[in-house]
This record gives C-alpha cells, sequence and structure tokens, in this order.
C-alpha cells in the first residue's frame, strides 16, 4: 500500500486500523527521504535508527490500545533550534555543531506522548535570522517546486520536507513569520499559534517575545491536530499560558456564514505581486461565497511593524545569544589566547554573517544613549499596532490576507540585499508583535508554479475561528481539485 | 589652618536570602557541595531553558523592604544586565534596574552624637532594594594552567539595598549595617554572613571640605569581607582621596578593590571603561504584580522588630539600656526573655542569665544565638530555685552548662544528682568543727586578725560539702564558731 500521499490524519487512522504499520511510515519516508534529500537538503540530522526503534515502541501500544490519538506512529520532523534529548540540536550554526541537548522541548515531549515519531532535525536560518533557509550553516535548503528557488525560512527545512513527503508533519517556530512564510513558499499549512499558547522550553530562543512553535502540516486538519499535542500551559515557561477548548479539531468545519472577515487595504498595496494578489482574493471571494461577510478596511501602522520588529527582535537576540561563548557547550576557537580573545574568536567564527548583523544591530539599540530612541520607541509601536489589531477585531472576526509579497525568490537574491528580505515579512511580523495566531494555506500558484499562500489572521485564543474558515476554504480548494484535476 | 574633610558614603549591600531553591529554578541553595551538582539547565545557561520566579524571594525581599520602610512597588520586572564573564552561564545577569520591588525606605541607627558622647537617632535612607540572582564561582587551576566553573551558587537569590549618601562615618556605616543586619535576621530572610558572603557590601566614598554642598568625585571600594576590613578601607579612601585634594590632584569615579592583609585599595576599573550593560526587560519573565492581597499576607507575617522591641523593653521592663541592646541583638535571644518572663521569671535575673552565662558559652562553642537549646520554663525553674535557695549559684551555673547542651529539666537534675543544698543545720556544723579541726594554722592565722583566712575555710568546708553548702550560710556558722573559741 502506498501511503506517501497520506495525510497525518489519514496515516494515524491507517495504522489504527491495522492497515499499515509504523515501521512501515518510517521506512516509507526513509524512502522518500533517499530519493529527495539529496536535491533538498531539508535537514540537518537525520535519525532513521532511533526512528524504527521507537517506532517499534509505539506500535506495540498502538496494538494494544494504548495510544489512540490521530498523531499515534506518524512520524514527524522538527525544526533544528528545538531541543530534542539525545539529538543533536545545531540551531544551523557552527556554534552548536555538535550540541546535544540535554533535555527535549515541551512541544516534542507532548508530541511524543501522542504517539508521533521523529525522524530528524531539519535545516533553517542560522539561529532563525533569515527568509530563505540560505544563512545555514549546513547550506540552504531548496523549494520542493523549483529547486532554483528558496523554499522560505526561518523554517524553510520543515515546510519543504513536509511538501516533498519527507515527514507528514513538521514542527517548526515562528518570530516574525518563520513558519507562515516558507509554508506559503512550500505549499503546504503552517500556523502560528498565539502567543503563550504552545510552551517555548525548548525552543532555543531568538526573539522570546515574539517567539512561537507552531506546526507546518499537509492540511488544515493534521493543522489543527498537531496544535491540538503540542498546545498546553507549561510552568517551565512563564510565559506559557492556561488556556481552555485546546481541542481545535473540534473546531473544524465547513459553516462561514455570518464570520465577518476583513481585508486590510495596507495589505493589498504597493509592493504586492499581482499574481497573489489575484489569488488572495479569489479565496476571499471563495469564503463570501460560503457565507462570509468581507469587507476592506485600513488596518495602519503597517509600515512601522518593520523597524519595529527588526529593533526588539534583534535587541532580544543579541541579549539570547550571549551564552553562546565557548564556555560551556558548542564551538570553541582553537588556540584562543585569554579570556576575551576565546569569547571574540569563538563568535566570530562560530556565528554566520547575518546572525552578527542582528547581533550588531540589537546590542546598538539596547546602549545607552539610544535605548529610549530605538527600543523604547519600537515597544511603543508594538502597543500601538497591538491596539490597532484590537480595534479591527472590535470589528471582524478574522482578518485575511497574503502571507508573503511575492512567492519565492531565487537563491542567492535575498541574501545580497538584506533591507529587501526584511520587507519581504511585511505581512507576517505584525501579527508576532500583537501575540495574534495566524495560519498560512495555499491558495494557487504563479505562473512560474510556484505556490502562494493565503494568511487568515485571528484575534488572541481565536485559533478555533481560524481553523475553521481555513478548513472550509481549503475543503473547496480540495473539491474544486477532483473536479478540474490537480494544478500541478 | 588645616582644611576639614567630610566623608560621605554610601552603601550597596547584597543579602542572600535564605530561600531553599533559587531564585529561577528548584536546585538548591544549600552551601557546600561537589562542583555543579546543585544546577539544572536553567542556572548552567543551557540553550532553550527559562527562568520561573520563585515567589518566596519575592517574599523575602517585601519583607525587608516593609522593614526598612519602603514603599512597595505594586507592579516590578526583571532586566537582563548584559556582560561577558565564565561565572554568570547566560552572559547576563537577570535583576531590576527600571522597576525595582522596593524604594524610598529608611533605617534608624544610633550614633554618638556630640562631646558628651550622648546617642542620638539619625536616619539613613535607602534608594531601593532590587532582586538578582548570584553568579558561580571561578575557581583557578593553577597545577592545570585553566579556570574551572563551579555553578552551584548560580541563580541564588540575591537583594541588593542600596543607600542614599547618607553616612559620614565607619561608625555610622557599621551601625547601619549591623542593625540591617539584625532586621533581616529577625525576617529570617537571611543569616548575613560577611565572612561566608551572605552578606557583603561595596562601600561608595567620597570626601568634601566640611560646610561645601556639592558631593565630590567616589569611588566604590568592593571586597569587604568583615566590619573591621570595612572601617580599615573607609579610613583608608578617606586619607587617599584627601591627600589626592591636598596635592591638587583630582580624585577618580573608579571602581577599587580592598586588599585587607595590605590594608590598601587597588584599582580594578575606572568610569571610562566601565561596561555598557545594555539593560532591558527579560522577555522570558512576566511582570510581578503584588496585589494587597500578597502584601497584607507578607505585612502579617512580619515580627516584632528590633527597634519596636526596644522601645517596649524599656516600657515593660525594668533593666538597663544596656541590657536591652544585647537581649534584641537576636530575635531568638529575645524571644526566651520575653518568654521566660511570662512565666514569672524577674526580668533582671531572666537578663542576667542570657547576658552573662548564655553569652559566655555561645562565645565559647562559637555557636549564635539562633541555636540556643535550653528552654524558657527550664530556666524559670532554674532561676527560682536559686531564689529560693534550693541550689546555690555555683551549683547553678553547672546545671545551667548541662541545660545548655541538652536542655534538661533542672529540679529533675538536681534531685538526681543530689545537688541540693544541705539545709541540715546539724551535719553542716559537723563539717564545719571537722574543717576547723583539721586546718590550726587558718584558725590560727584568723584568730590574729587576718580575715581573709576565712575565706580558705569556707573553700574547704564547700569541697567537703561537695558543693552543696550554702556559702553565706558556711561563712556565718565558721564565724560563730571560731569566735566562741569551741575549735571541736
Amino acid at each position: 500500500m502506498d501511503i506517501s500521499g497520506y495525510t497525518a490524519i489519514e496515516l494515524g487512522k491507517a495504522m489504527k486500523e491495522g492497515k499499515a504499520t509504523v515501521q512501515e511510515a518510517v521506512e516509507a519516508v526513509f524512502a522518500q527521504i533517499e530519493k529527495t534529500e539529496g536535491l533538498y537538503n531539508c535537514f540537518v540530522t537525520l535519525e532513521k535508527e532511533k526512528a524504527l526503534i521507537r517506532g517499534a515502541r509505539v506500535q506495540k501500544k498502538i496494538e494494544s490500545g494504548e495510544l489512540s490519538g490521530p498523531l499515534a506512529g506518524v512520524p514527524f520532523a522538527v525544526k533544528d533550534n528545538i531541543c530534542t534529548r539525545g539529538i543533536r540540536t545545531t540551531c544551523s550554526s557552527k556554534m552548536l555543531e555538535n550540541f546535544v541537548p540535554v533535555f527535549s522541548a515541551d512541544a516534542v515531549l507532548r508530541l511524543e506522548s501522542a504517539g508521533a515519531v521523529i525522524i530528524g532535525k531539519t535545516n533553517m536560518d542560522e539561529f532563525a535570522m533569515g527568509s530563505t533557509t540560505e544563512t545555514s550553516y549546513f547550506g540552504p535548503t531548496r523549494n520542493p517546486w523549483s529547486l532554483e528557488h528558496v523554499p522560505g525560512g526561518s523554517s524553510g527545512g520543515s515546510a519543504a520536507a513536509v511538501a516533498l513527503g519527507e515527514c507528514f508533519a513538521a514542527l517548526g517556530s515562528d518570530t516574525g513569520g518563520s513558519i507562515r512564510q516558507p509554508a506559503s513558499y512550500c505549499g503546504v499549512v503552517g500556523m502560528k499559534p498565539t502567543y503563550g499558547t504552545v510552551s517555548r522550553w525548548g525552543l532555543i530562543a531568538y526573539g522570546s517575545s515574539l517567539d512561537q512553535i507552531g506546526p507546518l502540516t499537509k492540511d488544515v486538519a493534521d493543522c489543527a491536530a498537531v496544535l491540538e499535542a503540542i498546545a498546553g500551559h507549561d510552568p517551565k515557561d512563564s510565559t506559557s499560558m492556561e488556556r481552555e477548548n485546546t481541542d481545535f479539531s473540534s473546531a473544524l468545519g465547513e459553516d462561514v456564514r455570518g464570520m465577518r472577515i476583513g481585508i486590510p487595504r495596507d495589505y493589498l498595496g504597493e509592493g504586492l505581486d499581482p499574481a497573489v494578489r489575484k489569488a488572495v482574493l479569489e479565496a476571499a471571494r471563495v469564503l463570501e461565497k460560503k457565507g462570509a461577510v468581507l469587507e476592506e478596511f485600513d488596518l495602519s501602522l503597517v509600515e512601522y511593524a518593520i523597524p519595529a520588529y527588526y529593533t526588539i527582535a534583534a535587541a532580544e537576540a543579541s541579549s539570547n545569544l550571549e551564552r553562546f561563548d565557548g564556555v560551556k557547550y558548542g564551538y570553541r576557537a582553537k588556540e584562543a589566547g585569554e579570556l576575551h580573545q576565546m569569547y571574540k574568536q569563538t563568535r566570530t567564527q562560530g556565528f554566520g554573517a547575518e546572525v552578527k548583523r542582528r547581533i550588531m544591530l540589537g546590542s546598538f539599540v539596547l546602549s545607552s544613549g539610544y535605548y529610549d530612541a530605538y527600543y523604547l520607541k519600537a515597544l511603543k509601536v508594538k502597543k500601538l499596532i497591538k491596539k490597532a489589531f484590537d480595534s479591527a477585531f472590535a470589528k471582524y472576526d478574522l482578518i485575511l490576507g497574503p502571507v508573503a509579497p511575492t512567492t519565492a525568490p531565487k537563491l542567492g537574491e535575498s541574501l545580497s540585499d538584506p533591507i529587501k528580505m526584511y520587507l519581504g515579512d511585511i505581512y507576517t511580523i505584525a501579527v508576532n508583535l500583537a501575540g495574534l495566531p495566524a495560519i498560512s494555506l495555499p491558495c494557487g500558484h504563479d505562473h512560474k508554479g510556484l505556490p502562494i499562500g493565503l494568511q487568515i489572521i485571528g484575534n488572541c485564543f481565536q485559533e478555533k475561528t481560524l481553523l475553521r474558515a481555513a478548513y472550509a476554504y481549503e475543503q473547496t480548494l480540495k473539491q474544486e481539485e477532483q473536479t478540474y484535476g490537480k494544478t500541478i | 589652618m588645616e582644611k576639614q574633610y567630610e566623608t560621605v558614603i554610601g552603601l550597596e549591600v547584597h543579602v542572600e536570602l535564605a530561600t531553599k531553591t533559587k531564585i529561577f529554578c528548584a536546585c538548591s541553595t544549600a552551601f557546600g557541595g561537589e562542583p555543579n551538582t546543585h544546577t539544572c539547565p536553567v542556572c548552567t545557561g543551557m540553550p532553550g531553558a527559562l527562568p520561573v520566579l520563585n515567589r518566596q524571594v519575592v517574599e523575602y525581599a517585601a519583607a525587608v523592604g516593609m522593614a526598612l520602610n519602603c514603599r512597595i512597588a505594586q507592579e516590578c520586572r526583571f532586566d537582563r544586565k548584559n556582560y561577558f564573564y565564565p561565572d554568570n552561564p547566560q552572559n547576563y545577569q537577570i535583576s531590576q534596574l527600571y522597576l525595582p520591588i522596593c524604594r524610598d525606605g529608611y533605617v534608624e541607627i544610633q550614633v554618638q552624637g556630640d562631646e558628651r558622647m550622648k546617642t542620638i537617632t539619625k536616619k539613613i535612607r535607602i534608594h531601593e532594594i532590587h532582586m538578582e540572582e548570584d553568579a558561580g564561582k571561578l575557581i583557578h587551576d593553577e597545577w592545570g594552567d585553566c579556570s574551572l566553573v563551579d555553578y552551584n551558587r548560580s541563580g541564588v537569590p540575591l537583594i541588593e539595598i542600596v543607600s542614599e549618601p547618607d553616612m559620614r562615618s565607619a561608625q555610622e556605616v557599621i551601625a547601619y549595617l549591623e542593625e540591617l543586619r539584625l532586621i533581616i535576621r529577625y525576617l529570617g530572610a537571611s543569616d548575613c554572613r560577611l565572612q561566608e558572603g551572605s552578606m557583603r557590601a561595596d562601600v561608595n566614598l567620597s570626601v568634601r571640605e566640611a560646610g561645601q554642598e556639592a558631593f565630590g568625585t567616589r569611588t566604590e571600594m568592593k571586597n569587604l569581607n568583615s566590619f573591621s576590613a570595612i572601617s580599615h578601607a573607609i579610613a583608608g579612601e578617606r586619607q587617599r582621596q584627601i591627600d589626592l585634594l591636598e596635592a591638587g590632584e583630582q580624585v577618580v569615579q573608579e571602581t577599587r578593590r580592598w586588599d585587607d592583609e595590605k590594608k590598601e585599595s587597588f584599582p580594578m576599573r575606572s568610569k571610562e571603561d566601565a561596561q555598557d550593560y545594555r539593560y532591558f526587560p527579560d522577555p522570558d519573565l512576566a511582570m510581578v504584580s503584588m496585589d494587597q492581597e500578597w502584601l497584607e499576607k507578607i505585612r502579617e507575617g512580619q515580627p516584632e522588630l528590633p527597634s519596636q522591641k526596644r522601645k517596649r523593653y524599656r516600657k515593660e521592663f525594668d533593666i538597663p539600656v544596656y541590657d536591652i541592646q544585647i537581649l534584641t541583638g537576636s530575635r531568638r535571644m529575645a524571644e526566651i526573655f520575653e518568654e521566660t518572663v511570662a512565666l514569672g521569671a524577674q526580668p533582671k535575673k531572666v537578663s542576667n542569665w542570657l547576658m552573662v552565662e548564655t553569652m559566655r558559652i555561645l562565645k565559647e562553642k562559637e555557636m549564635e544565638p539562633e541555636h540556643i537549646g535550653f528552654s524558657p520554663a527550664h530556666l524559670t525553674k532554674l532561676i527560682k530555685m536559686t531564689e529560693e535557695r534550693v541550689i546555690n549559684s555555683s551549683v547553678a551555673k553547672e546545671v545551667f552548662e548541662t541545660m545548655f547542651e541538652s536542655d534538661i529539666d533542672p529540679e529533675q537534675y538536681v534531685e538526681e544528682k543530689g545537688l541540693k543544698t544541705v539545709n541540715d543545720e546539724g551535719a553542716l556544723r559537723k563539717t564545719v568543727g571537722e574543717i576547723i579541726a583539721a586546718n590550726p594554722k587558718s584558725v590560727e592565722d584568723y584568730r590574729g586578725g587576718k580575715e581573709k583566712a576565712i575565706g580558705f575555710l569556707v573553700g574547704q568546708t564547700m569541697k567537703a560539702m561537695r558543693g552543696k553548702a550554702d556559702p553565706a550560710a558556711v561563712n556565718s556558722l565558721l564565724k560563730e564558731l571560731l569566735q566562741s573559741g569551741n575549735n571541736g
């Protein structure tokens, strides 16, 4: 039986029904990896043996009925900035090339206790800093739809691996769009939950006040299932929240009648690729046809989101990355003389250019004399952006727009112009600044055949509304595909 | 005429709090332990680890703040102080800069006023109290030509109490420190040992010409491990600064390290190379909200403070001021005093036992009053037995020593050991007669006018009675028998 086309939930169901085994599932993804990994480079570390051993244990538990959840036995991948006990976790950096954590992230533990099986760690932009997965120390990941294009980033490895069938689902992390944008570029579903929904314990911090772990999956139902598995209060993370009603899968349904959806004009303006604009507006019309009420509005302040984000994220990063100093773990420069030489050489050699750029930027905005002008001002902008969203959500249940201004750029295009790369985050980062949940799901392709992503943004804790609308749209698209055949 | 200079001193006092676990993780704060055995991913700065605030730390800090008449912030927050050093595993210390927990307090100290040596009360204002984490310890291995780090102390909770520059002499500084230490010990918030580093004081000192209003340039003195080191350092630094000014030079604002062996200080770093700590709010920790209910609970738990006790003792007990000072010098001592008095013993007698015998034994055994083991009930009994002349004072001292060791019941003990004073006149008369007969030389001396000779005879009688006689009774009986000329 060919299971490679299954979604995670379909696979889980087949295994529970005895139509497939966990071992077969693990073998299937590794067969696919064998075929495609050499070209696409989605993984930093693969753990086939560990996956088979663990898979055998899970298989027994499925057979005994001990594990009955939708993800039991499902092979999944984890972004390489999420700690996995006993499996090297590099952040795609030379700095942590040989770092093996002594504990697993809360999200990983939760997925494992749901029976999912880790198969490896996915490639990413170094320390999640980048939008293309090109800043990885282990080389770029390529776009599953076109080898010349980037998969997006920073969770590019996770997005590409899901799209290629190298795993059935993956975890990513999203600080300014790092789940949603690669999901969009790779034609998969990616979601950034409300800040505080998934524990950050074990996530190697980039911008602590913005970081959230979230799912990258083949479809919306899988996304809900993975989110349901990883969400939950964690006393080890002070920013983790106690939430009720995290049974996200129960929200899936096609009824969007009366749902009020706002489309920010600011998200459709200058700089937006016409093909993306067209696809997003068509998607909006699909929801309208199903009974949603659409309206364009001015969100405002969008242009301030990027500078505010790069100030706050870089400031936090400059401090978060101080612990990588060659003293306790990770890379240490050889032949470094006294202490400060050791620090300097270790960090000069261990970090790549983009990481250094953001450390310098962050150190600058926090330095005495500039703190008020940059960092505090950015925090004020953050508050205003939250307010702008609050007043939008007083009128609308959801906000809809594109994920990124364009489809995936070619390899090498972005690195030469970091400002342009930063501007590519314009539609995603406001969501992080406001702590909101947002989903990215496929809504068509451009003339090159590259996928386009639709972004739906919800109010805090409104993941269910979000998932319902996403699911409704996706079902329509699936029906159309069945009627007219797949477009790819 | 020679210029007169005034010394201006402000103190930064670090106090290690007596919590069982560290400030941001569940590791033990116990002293000792093999290096790096009281550690976890949080206090060793592992990637992906997150801090969670220990509420007991906040309660102790607030309790100290209340006792020092501070305003307790309704909301306080932690900030990161960024600097690279291997004892600091994250390369930032979690501290409080922008919103410390306590502000604007004061401590009253007793200092000698004018020439008439009258003590007066002086207020030393507290600028702020903030919470922070301690660092690890570097051990320089000279044999291995390397440095090793022990993170057992990393994350141990500290409060820093910052005074205003209100002190003018070493005497005032020490009075301030003693009062702080006393208050904090009463609260049970710390044992405040300077030698062991659970209380550390940095002295900020400047001099100015008498009558001048503006402050001089100050220096900060570190590494002061005892009151005597503090006194010497203040005298030394005052003189050093005066010498500079007299020579027409300037005092440089800098941090200096006191070498108590050499009785000399050495510059550590000047203001010019002072680091920019790039403080910013720690995004891993939420704002700490001190609601009224919580504050009320802490307030209710406050013990009677030393200053309040001293005032009350002056009103309630007829004992000298000196006694009050000693008795309130530790919470345990004061408790024993009050309980014993409450059981009916006369205050001055209780005070004598505590100030003389108790203090002597404590000193001999190098113990703290906190470790006193005898119960007030037993002390009451002992006092009663001496008052009723059931035992004489030397027996009482002996019984007290045993009581101090193992809290025996003095009545029972005296009974069992047969230590009661012999009040049997016949037996005493018989023994005295025997002593007179056995010591004709002393008898002769006495009769010859050497009054002192009777002392020897009393001693001999007491010895023969195995200490159980009443020395006064022995004395008068001897006189009676010697004068009557009856020698046998």
